[in-house]
C-alpha cells in the first residue's frame, strides 16, 4: 500500500495536476471484482425485525463510535426526518434501523448499512484508491489516503458513505466495514449480527445465502415475497434482504439496475480530471485558513483501518 | 424360526407403543411450573418463566414444542414428516436448539435431518417463539417486560446512568 498521504497527495497534485487529470480512469475494476467466488455476505430477513435497535447498539461499541444523541432505547428516532428522509448511516452510526408502515401491514423494521456489493460504485468512483474489496467480501477504506471528495458518497446507489467532520481539514468517509479488522478477517460473525435476538441476520457465504433465501420462500411462500434482494442490484451485494411486503414500501431503491454502476460512474468519472484542476488551490486554501495560529497535528487516528496492517 | 422373529417383532412394537403412550402421559402431567432462562444472561437478568402459567393459556404443548412432546403438532412445516405425535426424549429448548450463534455454514452443515436445517439459535428461538406470541396476542413486548437489564446492558444501550448527557449536535451533513 502506498503510504501516500493527503498532503503528499496534494502536493504532487499541484505540482503534477496536468499529469494526474490526464491519467486513465480505472478501468480495470471490474474485472478485479469477479475473483472472490468465497465472498461472505449476510442475510437479513426483515419479517422477523422488531426494531429493539440492540444492533445499532453492537455497532456503536464495535466500532468505538461516538456517544449517540439518544439512548439506544430511544424508540423516537424512528419518527426522525431529516431533508424529508428518514434516518440514514452517518459518521458516528455506520447502521441505523428504521420503521415503515406500508398499508395493511404491521409495521416493518429495516437495518441499513453498506450492503458490500460485489462490484462497489464506492471503489470505482474514487481516484486515489482509498477503497479495498476484500476476498472475504468487505469493501474497507483506508482513511490516510481519502482526501474527502465525496466521489463516492454520490456514487454510492445505497447513500451509505458519511463524512466525519471533527477533523476540519482532513474530512474523511465513515462507513460500516464488515466489522473486517476485529472479526471478519478472522471468520467471526459481525457484532451487530451476533446482538440481534431475533436472529433477523445469518453471517455466511454469499452463495450460501441466496440459497437460504431462496429456501425461506420457498417454505413460506405465503410470508415473503419473491425477491432476494441484493441478489441482482447493482450486479449483486454482500448483505441481502428477504421482506414480507414489497420492497418499495419498506424504503427499497426497487429501479436500481441488475448491472453495476461502473458504466454510470465511467460517465461521471469524466468530470473528475475538471475538478481536480481546482482542487489544490482549494485545499490549500482550507488548510491555510483552518491551521492559522494551530500546530500541525492532525490528531484524528482511526484506529480500525484494516488496511494499515498490510 | 420366522415366525417366532416376527413375533418378537410385534410384542416388541407393542411394549415400545405403551411404554411410549405411558411416556406421553407422564410428559403431560409433569411438566415443570418454573423455568429459569439464564445461559445467555448477560447484558439482561436471566427470565423465571412462568411455565405453568403459559400451559394454562396455550391450546397444546406443540405450539411451541414442535413434535415433541406427543400433542398434535400445529406447525405445517412440521407436520409433513411428524404426525405420529411420539413424544421425544429431549423436550427442552436448549436441547436442540444450540448456544452457539448460527452461521449459514452451521446453518446447512451439521444439521442430518434436512429438514431440520435453517433452525434458529437458542436466543432466536426463545425470541421468536415468545415474543412472536406476544405480538399476536397483545401481550408485553417491550426488552424489559420480560427481563431487567444489567448495568452492562445500560451501558450497551447507552441508557440509564449511562445516557446521552446533552445532545452532541446534529450528525450527517
Ligand atoms: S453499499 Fe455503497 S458504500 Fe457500500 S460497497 Fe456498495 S457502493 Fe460502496
Ligand atoms: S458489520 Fe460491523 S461495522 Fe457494519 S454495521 Fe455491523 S457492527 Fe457495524
Ligand atoms: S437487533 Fe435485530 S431485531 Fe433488533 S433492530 Fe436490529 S435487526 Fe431488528
Amino acid at each position: 500500500m502506498s503510504k501516500i498521504t493527503r498532503r503528499k497527495f496534494l502536493a504532487g497534485s499541484m505540482a503534477g495536476g496536468a499529469a494526474i487529470a490526464m491519467a486513465p480512469t480505472k478501468k480495470a475494476f471490474g474485472a478485479n471484482l469477479e475473483g472472490f467466488p468465497d465472498g461472505m455476505g449476510v442475510l437479513v430477513d426483515m419479517t422477523r425485525c422488531v426494531g429493539c435497535r440492540s444492533c445499532e447498539a453492537a455497532c456503536n461499541k464495535e466500532q468505538n463510535l461516538p456517544e449517540p444523541n439518544k439512548s439506544f432505547d430511544d424508540f423516537s428516532v424512528f419518527d426522525e426526518i431529516k431533508h424529508g428522509e428518514k434516518r440514514r448511516p452517518t459518521e458516528k452510526a455506520y447502521t441505523v434501523v428504521n420503521r415503515y408502515e406500508p398499508e395493511g401491514s404491521e409495521p416493518v423494521y429495516r437495518k441499513i448499512q453498506c450492503n458490500h456489493c460485489n462490484e462497489p460504485a464506492c471503489l470505482t468512483s474514487c481516484f486515489v484508491n482509498a477503497y479495498t474489496k476484500t476476498p472475504e467480501g468487505a469493501v474497507i477504506y483506508n482513511d490516510k489516503v481519502c482526501v474527502g471528495c465525496r466521489n463516492c458518497m454520490i456514487a454510492c446507489p445505497f447513500s451509505i458513505p458519511a463524512y466525519s467532520y471533527s477533523s476540519a481539514i482532513n474530512p474523511i468517509i465513515k462507513k460500516c466495514i464488515f466489522c473486517y479488522d476485529t472479526r471478519l478477517k478472522n471468520g467471526q460473525t459481525p457484532a451487530c449480527v451476533e446482538a440481534c435476538p431475533q436472529q433477523v441476520m445469518v453471517f455466511g457465504k454469499r452463495k450460501e445465502l441466496i440459497k437460504i433465501a431462496h429456501d425461506r420462500i420457498r417454505r413460506s411462500p405465503g410470508k415473503y415475497v419473491d425477491q432476494v434482494y441484493g441478489e441482482k442490484e447493482v450486479g449483486g451485494t454482500g448483505w441481502l434482504y428477504l421482506s414480507g411486503v414489497p420492497f418499495q414500501q419498506a424504503g427499497f431503491n426497487v429501479s436500481l439496475p441488475s448491472e453495476p454502476i461502473i458504466n454510470n460512474v465511467k460517465d461521471f468519472l469524466a468530470i473528475v480530471p475538471m475538478v481536480l484542476a481546482i482542487w489544490p488551490a482549494l485545499f490549500t486554501g482550507f488548510h491555510l485558513l483552518a491551521t492559522k495560529g494551530k500546530s500541525h497535528g492532525h490528531g484524528d487516528d482511526h484506529s480500525h483501518d484494516g488496511q494499515e496492517e498490510h | 424360526m420366522v415366525n417366532t422373529g416376527k413375533k418378537f417383532m410385534a410384542g416388541l412394537a407393542g411394549l415400545i407403543i405403551c411404554c411410549l403412550l405411558m411416556m406421553n402421559c407422564y410428559a403431560m402431567e409433569s411438566y415443570p411450573e418454573e423455568i429459569e432462562i439464564d445461559v445467555l444472561a448477560e447484558l439482561y437478568e436471566g427470565v423465571v418463566f412462568d411455565h405453568g402459567l403459559h400451559v394454562m393459556m396455550t391450546e397444546g404443548c406443540a405450539v411451541c414444542h414442535h413434535h415433541t412432546t406427543g400433542t398434535p403438532v400445529v406447525d405445517s412445516y412440521c407436520a409433513k414428516c411428524h404426525t405420529n405425535e411420539e413424544p421425544m426424549a429431549t423436550v427442552s429448548c436448549k436441547d436442540c436448539h444450540s448456544s452457539e450463534p448460527v452461521t449459514a455454514g452451521s446453518v446447512r452443515g451439521k444439521d442430518t435431518v434436512l429438514f431440520h436445517d435453517d433452525k434458529p439459535d437458542l436466543k432466536a428461538a426463545y425470541h421468536l417463539s415468545c415474543l412472536g406470541c406476544h405480538q399476536d396476542m397483545g401481550a408485553p413486548v417491550g426488552c424489559q417486560d420480560c427481563h431487567a437489564r444489567t448495568e452492562a446492558g445500560d451501558a450497551f444501550f447507552h441508557s440509564g446512568q449511562f445516557a446521552p448527557t446533552g445532545s452532541t449536535g446534529s450528525s450527517g451533513h
